[in-house]
């Protein structure tokens, strides 16, 4: 019993570092300020809660899994109001959003001048 | 009253999971401080329906698990798209209406969106949420409205 739960709880830590990796290659490979946010977002959601969840089961009965399950809570309710404050700010500012029609104008232009 | 009543259980709950010593000392201190911040905000007029959402004690859960499995989906769906690379996806702004009667059910409803990858919510202005979408198909998703729905249903 206690290896499969050890085998469990590998798995979850290793896939939720999966999705914190693939949020952090998102920052890098999404064109503008608004798409970035949605890659962060997996970092914040299954990445966080995937290797929070993996640790609860390490933890076993107790208070540390009750700990565990705070910290969950609270950082899912304060990663999405500061991304919705940081989108918002950004809006406010004057920030353009990155829409498909405008993506796909630049590549007829780009496709133009070749 | 029972929204003071509901604080004061939810801090010492928070206390005693926080704490893990549980001499008569310490337990008294922390009779004494729930007592003390509960009253402050009793004084401050911040405890009532909004701050301490009873109603919602029974319906909330349900929509949580349901929130749980629209999340991971949405979270597989942009883990594909950072792969794939910037090419497969379709940013768009959308503006979606939000049927809640109360200000709390709106603010949950605009947290959900906030929280599935795919779709953030940019601005809200009385029943119009203003949300950016990363693909079509999130875009797609979220016109369903059965998000929507279900918020209007945990508010009861």
């Amino acid at each position: 019993m206690d290896i499969l739960l050890d085998i469990l709880s590998w798995i979850l830590l290793i896939s939720g570092s999966f999705f914190t990796f693939t949020g952090a290659v998102g920052l890098f490979r999404f064109p503008d300020f608004f798409s970035r946010t949605h890659a962060a977002s997996v970092t914040d959601t299954l990445g966080a809660g995937l290797i929070l969840i993996g640790l609860m089961l390490q933890a076993g009965w107790g208070l540390v899994l009750a700990k565990l399950l705070l910290i969950l809570v609270f950082s899912l309710l304060a990663s999405t109001t500061a991304c919705h404050a940081m989108a918002k700010a950004a809006l406010k500012s004057g920030l353009k959003p990155l829409t498909y029609s405008d993506q796909e104008n630049s590549a007829e232009e780009t496709t133009s001048k070749h | 009253m029972k929204h003071v009543l509901a604080l004061s259980v939810m801090l010492s709950a928070f206390w005693l999971i926080n704490s893990g010593h549980y001499t008569p000392l310490i337990l008294l201190f922390m009779v004494v401080s729930v007592l003390f911040v509960s009253s402050l905000c009793h004084q401050m007029d911040v405890v009532d329906g909004e701050s301490q959402p009873l109603n919602l004690t029974f319906t909330i859960p349900l929509y949580w698990l349901w929130l749980i499995k629209e999340v991971t989906v949405a979270n597989i769906a942009v883990a594909r798209c950072v792969w794939k690379g910037a090419d497969s996806i379709s940013p768009s702004v959308i503006k979606v209406k939000a049927n809640q009667k109360t200000d709390l059910g709106i603010v949950i409803y605009a947290n959900s969106i906030t929280l599935t990858p795919g779709t953030v919510s940019i601005d809200l202005s009385d029943n119009e949420i203003t949300v950016h979408a990363l693909t079509r198909e999130t875009a797609a998703d979220l016109l369903t409205g059965e998000m929507d729905r279900r918020v209007c249903k945990v508010e009861g």
